[in-house]
């Protein structure tokens, strides 16, 4: 117990610490030794609770709790004053509403119950594993990030304390997230996720951030009433509140918690920004790249799938279950599909996390077994992969000046490590036998057998194929060296070669490892919820690992093609033209060849598209809330 | 054995010609000679060809065109000049533009004369090209024999 | 074990064969619809060893590296399906291989090779999509996704999945580059962007290309037949319809612009997709 509440408090003390250090050496130092510190108990909390099962922790509740009143309401008093200063006044009225019913639910139930406010379970190691470890690379990869994003914009204020106790903060409540069995205590470290996703979008406060940030904060307090209103049920249907216990809810089945669990998976959605409320993790890039990566892998959006996925139990085979898949499908497709039109890496990662994420809410919605099984592993590859992505274009951002895809041409070429990293992130987010692919496998195996499962396989085939798309011209605008590339001074700074390398060794691991990742911690929590578990079957991880070690050894096969060959110039309709791309064009002159990819944005493009998915989700979502409507008053 | 014989791919190239030749060789094509009974396709790209089909004097323009276009093919690869003017420039010889025939650019190995060429004395003429194919090849397996 | 691995290894010795004889019928046949002799019917063999005869020259290194990688996944990905393996496993190892040949054109940096390398990936877009359906309708079909499972399934699958069959005949165009959809790159006579992708192929690494195509060929006759695979003559007699349907398409129609592929092939797997398997769903 002691290691759980070690988790959520040290990374926040270390934040108050953050607030007073002025930048320094030692405060960058101070950083990576926290850092470091989180990823030790992370892992040291793998090994103690590994085998363990869920375990319960009683935590009195009573303090602790009007503590968290106490700081929701100075939350709220802070949110409203910058509201006001900014005229946000539907933030405002959002802020009072959602404050005033968590208020009018607490009086209604009496916490005589409520004792296991605390647990873990192999589900809870593995999200603590994703926000320690990958959270933890990120924070130390800052370091050095930020300190360039202060050389590149010296326009800015410096708030770099803010910035990194904020990041700490945001782990804190993550851990807070998966580690809380009380949803007051959940939705309290949820409120803070948003808070801290707010502040951090709207870092550099220039007109452009600051809107970006109020949106994500509008549309996230909408989610989170949804939660509040969770609390308001409870109190009405069961004031001893023992209903307010996750277990317990999750335990009484769906004729009882059929209800919260939609609202909670209502608030979910908009954290994990699914169509109609994806606008704001895409507003999100506007923020310096470590936020992106943190908000995209390792907290926030996975915030939402976690709450999705630990309610999966309840929507298998329900409506409202399928509503929800059915949201998560269609945003999976479209949300790729605008993938396609976009030239920004920043967007299209964005777009992407969206779309996977949507993958994510579509198994937890069918919430059979199969179904939570790739759920998780879908977390799981794309924690790993989507970070090691934003990352290194983050650094490619400050080295070439360029986020855009095509600026990208040749870089593995111009800067091998990195243009090495970015192919193993990419190949990792769609190519068999790499991570996420065998999520996808798992979850058609799990659509196929649940009810009118079909429709999520006409968007989940769809969806891959224009996955396949968009991530093969960017690996292909990586690849396309032109000419023996004069390698650019390569300078970046350790601190982000400490995270960037750590991420790729574990993108190649848990593509190698998945079987190992899955049987030891993925199928021992799907079968202490259903009593029974998928796996691939054996004869196909051994093909699948097969694969890995092929593409793995295959890059040998360039030691033979290096030898003895006739360099000829590339074909340029006859006329001379030089290694570097440049060919004699009419009248003599030497014009350079410039190639750029397919974007398709008549049929691809984001307005279309976004225009398409909000329009379909936001039927559905309001058709589930008429459901539920009718299921309160018949 | 070889098989580059029975698998000549052919490029075709129009240095400045007056069409007449071009539409000879595209005749060899069709149903009535169809060169395809002895394997050969017509590309349209001279990094897969084996045989470099030109029509027409070479003048300024086509110069550099041609030489690349024959600097591209991968090696064995044979030049077949056809009609009179992509021998020696034929009429128009004396033109301020023209420099002459097709050799004084790249090397040639076979002469296809006539004015227009007729398809049987084309089909003849890459004939005979395909046994100084045969022979280059034998020369190049030979030469990298010995490199090993 | 071992029979799969004899059907395997059988797949990766004669493939390469039948689909040359494949391939000179198809070219002999192609030259009767056009009134011409056409060559002999081992031509695609010989034009493979030509390639090989050819001096060894590339425009980078790379992309031999990437274009031995497609051959092998190609190998590999019919080496699967022949000896019985999962169906979805050999459409993910088929995707994979054809990103290698894309990023081989890409590699190239030229500007014919690199549209070839856009118009292959809306190729694989317009196809993957109805692949994944096809999978999905084996296994409604017989409870398996095991291509061994499928081919010894008692009855004929196609009389529980038609409208999947007709999709798949429907994109084996485009896989088999056959006109109208010979975008990307075309066979034997026909010419698109001085051949597409493989415009800076030369040689040795044109000839790894021809080889992979005449591995894919078998490959995909052979989902055609496991349509049919309780009936094997039936299913060789269809194959070879199909085969010919695929010439008589290739020879009457001309060459289409993407818009129409992707909207065409979507429809086709959409429309096949959601009233077949919709159907089974719901019976």
């Amino acid at each position: 117990m002691e290691l759980l509440v070690f988790l959520i408090l040290f990374p926040a003390l270390a934040a108050l610490l953050f607030c007073i250090l002025p930048n320094s050496r030692l405060r960058d130092t101070i950083v990576v030794v926290v850092s470091a510190i989180i990823i030790v108990a992370t892992l040291y909390l793998f090994v103690v609770f590994a085998g363990a099962g869920t375990v319960y922790f009683d935590i009195n509740s009573g303090m602790i709790s009007q503590i968290m009143t106490g700081l929701e309401v100075i939350i709220s008093a802070g949110l409203l004053y910058l509201a006001a200063k900014y005229r946000q006044y539907l933030i405002a009225g959002l802020v009072v509403v959602q404050l005033g019913v968590v208020l009018y639910a607490e009086s209604l139930i009496h916490e005589t119950a409520a004792l296991n406010n605390l647990f873990i379970d192999p589900f809870s190691i593995i999200m603590a594993m994703i926000i320690g470890i990958i959270g933890s690379l990120i924070c130390i990869y800052s370091v050095g990030y930020m300190r360039d994003y202060h050389a590149h914009h010296d326009d800015m204020p410096d708030k770099r304390r803010w910035f990194f106790a904020l990041l700490f903060v945001f782990l804190a409540a993550m851990y807070g997230v998966v580690f809380s069995n009380n949803l007051f205590w959940l939705f309290f470290f949820w409120e803070v996720t948003t808070l801290c996703s707010f502040l951090l979008i709207g870092y550099s406060w220039d007109e452009q951030a600051r809107k970006n940030a109020f949106w994500a904060l509008l549309l996230n307090l909408t989610g989170g009433l949804g939660f509040a209103a969770t609390f308001v049920w409870i109190g009405l249907t069961d004031p001893s509140g023992s209903l307010i216990m996750m277990d317990t809810l999750i335990a009484a089945g769906p004729a009882v918690a059929m209800i919260p669990a939609a609202l909670i998976g209502f608030a979910g959605l908009t954290k994990a920004a699914q169509m109609p409320f994806s606008s704001w993790l895409v507003g999100a890039m506007v923020a310096p790249t470590p936020v992106s990566a943190l908000l995209h892998s390792s907290t926030m959006v996975k915030a939402g799938v976690y709450v999705i996925v630990r309610f999966a139990p309840i929507y298998d085979a329900s409506m409202v279950g399928y509503i929800i898949s059915l949201v998560g499908g269609v945003t999976f497709l479209l949300a790729s599909g605008i993938a396609i039109s976009q030239s920004n890496a920043k967007k299209v990662l964005a777009y992407s996390t969206i779309a996977n994420l949507g993958l994510v809410v579509a198994c937890a919605g069918i919430g059979t077994y199969a179904a939570v099984w790739a759920a998780i592993l879908l977390i799981i590859f794309h924690a790993v992969a989507k970070s090691l992505l934003f990352l290194s274009v983050g650094t490619v951002e400050h080295k070439i000046g360029s986020r855009d895809i095509e600026d990208m041409t040749g870089l593995v070429g111009r800067l091998p490590t990195l243009g090495l990293m970015m192919i193993i992130g990419i190949a990792g987010m769609f190519l068999a036998p790499f991570g996420m692919l065998i999520s996808k496998w798992a979850a058609l195996l799990a659509f196929i057998d649940a009810q009118y499962g079909f429709i999520l396989i006409l968007l989940l085939a769809f969806g891959s194929a224009v996955t396949v798309f968009f991530w093969t011209k960017w690996l292909g605008k990586l690849v396309a060296v032109a000419w023996k590339p004069e390698p650019m001074e390569v300078k970046i700074s350790s601190h982000e070669y400490t995270a960037l390398v750590p991420l790729t060794v574990l993108m190649v691991a848990v593509c190698i490892g998945f079987p190992l990742l899955s049987s030891e911690l993925v199928v021992p929590y799907v079968f202490s919820i259903y009593g029974m578990a998928a796996t691939l079957g054996q004869a196909n991880t051994i093909i699948m690992v097969m694969m890995v070690f092929m593409v793995l050894v295959m890059p040998l096969s360039l030691f033979h093609f290096r030898k003895d060959r006739k360099i000829l110039p590339h074909y340029v309709g006859g006329r001379p033209s030089t290694p570097d791309m440049h060919f004699k064009g009419s009248i003599g002159v030497q014009r350079p060849v410039a190639l750029g990819n397919y974007y398709l944005a008549d049929y691809f493009g984001e307005q279309r598209l976004s225009h398409i998915g909000n329009g379909l989700c936001i039927a559905f979502i309001a058709l589930m809330l008429i459901m539920l409507l009718m299921g309160v008053i018949i | 054995m070889s098989y580059i014989t029975k698998s000549p791919w052919i490029i075709h190239y129009d240095g400045s010609s007056c069409n007449g030749c071009d539409i000879e060789v595209l005749a060899c094509l069709t149903p009535l000679y169809d060169l395809e009974r002895f394997g050969i396709v017509n590309t349209g790209n001279p990094k897969h060809a084996d045989v470099f089909l030109i029509t027409g004097g070479i003048n300024e323009q086509s110069r550099a065109v041609v030489k690349n276009t024959y600097e591209q093919m991968p090696d064995p690869k044979v030049v077949v000049a056809i009609g009179i003017c992509a021998a020696t420039g034929g009429v128009f010889r004396e033109c301020y533009n023209i420099m002459g025939g097709v050799d004084k650019v790249i090397p040639v190995d076979v002469y296809v004369p006539g004015c227009a060429a007729r398809p049987e004395s084309i089909i003849d003429g890459v004939v005979s090209a395909l046994g100084i194919l045969e022979e280059k090849r034998a020369k190049m397996a030979e030469k990298g024999g010995k490199k090993q | 074990m071992i029979t799969e691995i004899i059907f395997a290894i059988g797949f990766i010795i004669f493939a390469p064969f039948i689909g040359a004889l494949i391939g000179g019928i198809d070219r002999k046949v192609t030259a009767r619809m056009q009134g011409r002799v056409g060559p002999p019917v081992l031509q695609p063999l010989y034009d493979v060893f030509k390639l090989f005869e050819k001096e060894k020259a590339v425009v980078r290194n790379e992309v031999n590296f990437y274009i031995f990688s497609y051959l092998i996944f190609v190998v590999f990905t019919g080496a699967l399906f022949f000896s019985g393996s999962d169906i979805l496993l050999v459409i993910f190892a088929l995707t994979l291989a054809h990103v290698f040949l894309i990023l081989g054109a890409y590699a190239a940096v030229s500007p014919y090779s690199h549209i070839g390398a856009e118009r292959e990936l809306l190729q694989l877009m317009a196809v993957e999509p109805m692949l994944i359906l096809a999978a999905t309708g084996f296994y409604m079909a017989t409870g398996s996704f095991a291509v061994k499972d499928i081919a010894l399934w008692p009855e004929p699958i196609f009389m529980t999945i038609p409208l999947i069959f007709v999709g798949i005949v429907y994109v084996l165009t485009i896989k088999l580059r056959k006109s109208p959809f010979d975008l990307a790159t075309s066979h034997h006579a026909h010419q698109e962007l001085v051949k597409g992708l493989t415009t800076e192929f030369a040689g040795p690494t044109l000839g790894m290309v021809e080889i992979a195509h005449l591995y894919e060929t078998v490959f995909f006759l052979g989902i055609v037949w496991l349509f049919f695979a309780s009936m094997p003559w039936v299913g060789l007699l269809v194959v070879i319809i199909v085969y010919f349907i695929e010439i008589l398409v290739d020879n009457t129609t001309t060459r289409v612009r993407w818009q129409v592929m992707l909207r065409s092939a979507w429809l086709v797997a959409l429309v096949a997709g959601a009233v077949n398997l919709g159907v089974l769903a719901l019976m």
